[in-house]
């Protein structure tokens, strides 16, 4: 039976989202895989899952409580590569800059994932949390 | 009192001050806090939310105080060492003597990006990326890769003929002469600048590149033209703005230190040349 509802559906992709970022586990997006939009009629961006340049590059909701694990701004958006993840931030016209590349926005979270992946020639990503100065 | 000068005219001399004194900073880990410092404002300063550093009017007194800060440290180890400034809309190539093998060191090799070349390159003194983004710890660049031109001299002119110091929505959306300087907007010249170096530059850790500082004093010296072209335009906005810095707030991470406070540049240094 396909009786889960469509905010059911949501709310489960929201929730394992959030998981993921907290456990910092490198799980698939794959059962939240929709069509760009589709399920975000507000413009915000959906959820992707590549291989890029040999990465993968996951980003997805986050289920609105942002990327704020570590003190942070995701706006609600969380980007990993090879299940680390990328801080990224969202400006307010609708661009989206990293950690990797801030000072240059580019249109979505997946175009900043790719950026990223371009500019790390293989690295792996070090997670930075902010000192107590900025809190 | 410091006088900061365009770093073409530094001497040989100077120019091993300098260095030397940045390399000083780097071995008691003095400079890496600063790095700390810059990445976590880039990380936390946002459009919608509490911002300081960048996006947002106090981009300008921020940075002066922090690059004020620097030069402090590094006059205590060289009470003669002053920051140069980078004009790059003058010296705009790989080819500019600030990436000369005796100053800066020159573009990252092709392979991985690294500086192969003078004090900062990661074989023989020691400056290593301890704060970074990622796993590589040697410095970065690619020079002219990220974007082909650096800004002109006209497209700093068209900028800094910009009457009104910043507007609502105070932050990367803005209009106005601040968020036209800063790059978000516009032309965009601070932040094509950090793209044009690329490496560590075009990162929220940017300051691992000792030319960040050169960049900034730029920067800084441009909103004092600014400031001589247009004496009748103040700081904005003055009072009770959410989120924002306004002219007589404290700025973090200081706590003691407004915009207003930040406004006259000649009680801390001066210029080699009238803004």
């Amino acid at each position: 039976m396909s009786g889960i509802t469509r905010r059911q559906a949501l709310g489960i992709t929201a929730s394992a989202a959030a998981g993921l970022a907290v456990a910092g586990a490198a799980r698939s997006y794959a059962q939240a895989e929709e069509p760009q939009g589709r399920h975000r009629p507000t413009g915000e961006p959906g959820s992707f899952d590549e291989v890029y340049l040999g990465r993968r590059i996951q980003g997805g909701p986050t289920g609105g409580h942002g990327g704020g694990h570590h003190g942070d701004h995701g706006d609600g958006y969380a980007v990993r590569i090879d299940g680390d993840e990328l801080h990224i931030m969202r400006n307010a016209d609708g661009t989206w800059i990293s950690v990797i590349n801030h000072y240059e926005p580019r249109a979505t979270p997946r175009a900043v994932a790719r950026a990223a992946v371009a500019e790390l020639q293989g690295a792996v990503l070090v997670p930075l949390a902010p000192s107590p100065s900025a809190a | 009192m410091a006088v900061r000068k365009n770093q073409a005219q530094l001497t040989a001399d100077e120019k091993r001050r300098f260095v030397a004194a940045l390399l000083a900073l780097k071995r008691d880990g003095r400079y890496d806090s600063f790095v700390s410092t810059h990445n976590d404002f880039i990380m936390s300063d946002t459009d919608d939310g509490d911002r300081v550093g960048h996006r947002s009017p106090s981009f300008l007194p921020w940075h002066r105080r922090f690059l004020i800060q620097f030069e402090e440290a590094l006059q205590s180890v060289d009470p003669a060492v002053t920051l140069p400034y980078w004009d790059w809309t003058t010296d705009r190539t790989a080819a500019s003597s600030l990436w000369a093998p005796d100053f800066l060191g020159g573009t990252g090799r092709s392979r991985d990006g690294q500086v192969t070349d003078g004090a900062f390159a990661a074989s023989g003194n020691g400056w290593r990326i301890n704060v970074r983004v990622d796993g590589r710890d040697f410095l970065r660049r690619n020079l002219g890769a990220g974007v082909r031109q650096l800004p002109t001299k006209a497209e700093v002119d068209s900028v800094l003929a910009m009457s009104t110091y910043d507007m609502a929505p105070w932050n990367s959306a803005s209009d106005g002469f601040r968020n036209h300087l800063e790059g978000w907007r516009g032309v965009n010249l601070h932040n094509r600048v950090h793209v044009w170096v690329g490496g560590h530059m075009a990162t929220g850790a940017s300051p691992n590149d000792p030319v960040f500082w050169l960049h900034h004093a730029y920067i800084d010296k441009l909103w004092t033209q600014w400031q001589t072209r247009h004496p009748g335009s103040p700081y904005l906005p003055t009072s009770g703005t959410r989120n924002v810095v306004d002219l007589n707030d404290t700025m973090r991470p200081w706590g003691n230190v407004t915009p207003a406070a930040m406004l006259d540049h000649t009680l801390y240094y001066t210029y080699d040349t009238a803004a």
